[in-house]
């Protein structure tokens, strides 16, 4: 394995690890596309902080980008809480309409912006080891964005591991958190402030789609295998760095797409995991008919 | 018949509540008496659980306040336990009934705090109380409708309070769950808890509870309940909707006849 593969690997499975793990919260409380709208809904963002600042700085980029984030969520949960539209929906009409905007900034001010929504969506993991981080001294410190990822991912088991209970309950049972004293909304936003930090930190390295694909397709994969959430935390972010490595040898064989390719090997798993989970597989609920009448 | 208390456990006065600006409960003003079992009476919609809510402070309130042990809701919350309807919640959650009965121990953690072993204690004593300690490590979706209502149970249990509030604890258990709901709920106001329950079931309710508030959108009643069950003050709580008010006095012929209003299952 080359020192270029190993950053490649690594960086998926930095992104799949995060992804993974908020999205077992997300998909637990029917809200796994909330990835999918953060992650679309930062395109304003980003044209709007390159007109404003002029530059394609990356710091600028990423601070216009986790703004659209945070406000989509914000939208999300105004548009369900204050007009009741369904969450399903509020998300849908939410991102749809900010990326739509973006859209248009792009195509209105084409002449000033090097942009496209192409690169917010489909990004390129492959490119990764070509911005390389020197210091001053001229030392080679890997790859930027490993270091971005890195950080924003123990930023993450820091929180999940330090709030495990709140999240746990509020996902479960919000009725009964408020009662005894634990804000839903609190836990709420902070839950996605997270997901926009990791949505914004993965998606300018390896687009939006594969974002959306970590973060629904392991945790979907990890449900159908256990019925414990540390266990399915930990099957979602096994199944995500698998992914993300297996992903990268197939695109290598194929000479394809590394986000492709892994995206395919995500479903892979989750097609084996709907047939052959040891609870709630298709094979197994054929071999025990009586089990799941008793159930 | 609104019959006040001095030195209430719980004390609501002059309440209303809306859901967009349609009131839901109007003008609601009680106390209710240390150490009693109080039902909730009233048909579909007249707010029972919503004046649950309200006094939870899960809901926005028109005007009025709640007052439990005298102090308002965020100053007493360790010493008041919520039993929210079984249905509102999703029972495929990855979750086994002692991961359930822990949450009723998360209020005394704090913040950063974890729990424990003593958590995990409390959680079992809960369980074994409601006799649930078999299914300990069933995950919730194994468990039937009654054993699910049971793993709340102990849950508000684990949580040590002195006043509980019941979302109806009987709505899709069988007879012998709702026995030992019953047997389980006088054993605690026995040692000294109140235990407010949303009930369905008028004949059960005369045996059940010692204080009887009946509802619907306004205050019928609140008192002992034989001053509260009533042919005229059902009639006034039911009155109105032709079905309810047959049944009542179908109750009221045949008294030895248990009558049930069935809600229609989620599922």
């Amino acid at each position: 394995m080359n020192l270029d593969a190993f950053w490649i690997i690594l960086t998926g499975a930095l992104v799949a690890v995060s992804c993974s793990l908020l999205g077992c919260f997300l998909i637990l409380r029917r809200m796994a596309m909330v990835g999918d709208a953060i992650s679309h809904a930062v395109l304003p963002g980003i044209v709007l902080a390159f007109l404003f600042s002029g530059s394609r700085e990356v710091w600028t980029m990423l601070i216009g980008a986790a703004a659209l984030g945070v406000a989509c969520t914000f939208l999300i949960e105004f548009f369900h809480k204050k007009a009741n539209v369904p969450a399903d929906a509020s998300i849908g009409v939410t991102f749809t309409w900010l990326f739509a905007l973006g859209i248009i900034l792009i195509s209105v001010y084409a002449g000033k912006v090097d942009l496209d929504q192409d690169c917010v969506l489909y990004g390129e993991i492959a490119y990764v080891p070509l911005d390389i981080w020197l210091t001053e001294a001229g030392m080679n410190l890997g790859p930027r964005t490993v270091w971005v990822l890195g950080g924003v991912l123990v930023i993450l088991l820091v929180f999940i591991s330090l709030f495990y209970k709140q999240l746990y309950l509020t996902s479960f049972d919000p009725a009964f958190a408020a009662a005894i004293g634990i804000s839903t909304s609190l836990w709420y936003y902070l839950l996605m402030g997270a997901v926009s930090l990791t949505t914004v930190a993965a998606f300018e390295s390896v687009g939006a789609i594969l974002v959306v694909a970590l973060m629904v397709g392991p945790p979907a994969t990890a449900y159908l295998l256990t019925d414990d959430l540390r266990k399915m935390l930990v099957i979602s972010v096994g199944c995500g760095i698998i992914a993300s490595a297996a992903g990268f040898y197939l695109a290598l064989w194929l000479n394809g797409s590394v986000a492709g390719a892994i995206s395919v090997i995500i479903g892979v798993q989750f097609m084996l995991a709907f047939v052959f989970s040891p609870s709630h597989g298709l094979v197994a609920r054929r071999r025990r008919p009586a089990v799941l009448a008793e159930a | 018949m609104i019959q006040h208390v001095t030195n209430p456990v719980l004390e609501v006065h002059d309440l209303t509540v809306s859901y967009q600006r349609k009131p839901v409960l109007w003008d609601v003003d009680l106390t209710l008496p240390h150490e009693a079992l109080v039902g909730i009476i009233g048909p579909n919609g007249a707010g029972k659980s919503t004046l649950i809510k309200a006094i939870m402070g899960l809901l926005p309130l028109n005007s009025g306040y709640v007052e439990l042990f005298g102090k308002p809701m965020a100053e007493v919350r360790q010493k008041v336990s919520y039993v929210p309807q079984r249905e509102s919640v999703d029972w495929d959650f990855p979750a086994s009934a002692l991961d359930v009965a822990m949450m009723g121990t998360y209020g005394q953690l704090g913040l950063f705090r974890r729990p424990g072993a003593k958590q995990r204690h409390q959680a079992m004593e809960a369980l074994e109380k409601v006799g649930m300690q078999d299914f300990a490590n069933r995950q919730i979706s194994q468990l039937s409708g009654g054993q699910q209502q049971r793993v709340f149970l102990a849950r508000a249990l684990a949580q040590d309070a002195d006043l509980y509030l019941m979302d109806e604890p009987f709505a899709g258990v069988d007879i012998a769950t709702e026995t030992a709901i019953i047997e389980l709920l006088r054993l605690m106001r026995d040692a000294g808890k109140t235990v407010v329950v949303v009930h369905h079931d008028l004949q059960s309710a005369q045996d059940y509870f010692d204080w009887i508030i009946l509802l619907n959108m306004r205050l019928v009643a609140s008192g002992p309940t034989n001053e509260t069950l009533t042919p005229a003050l059902l009639e006034k709580t039911y009155g109105g909707r032709l079905t309810e008010l047959s049944r009542v006095s179908e109750l009221l012929q045949k008294q030895n006849f248990p009558i049930r209003e069935t809600k229609p299952s989620r599922k």
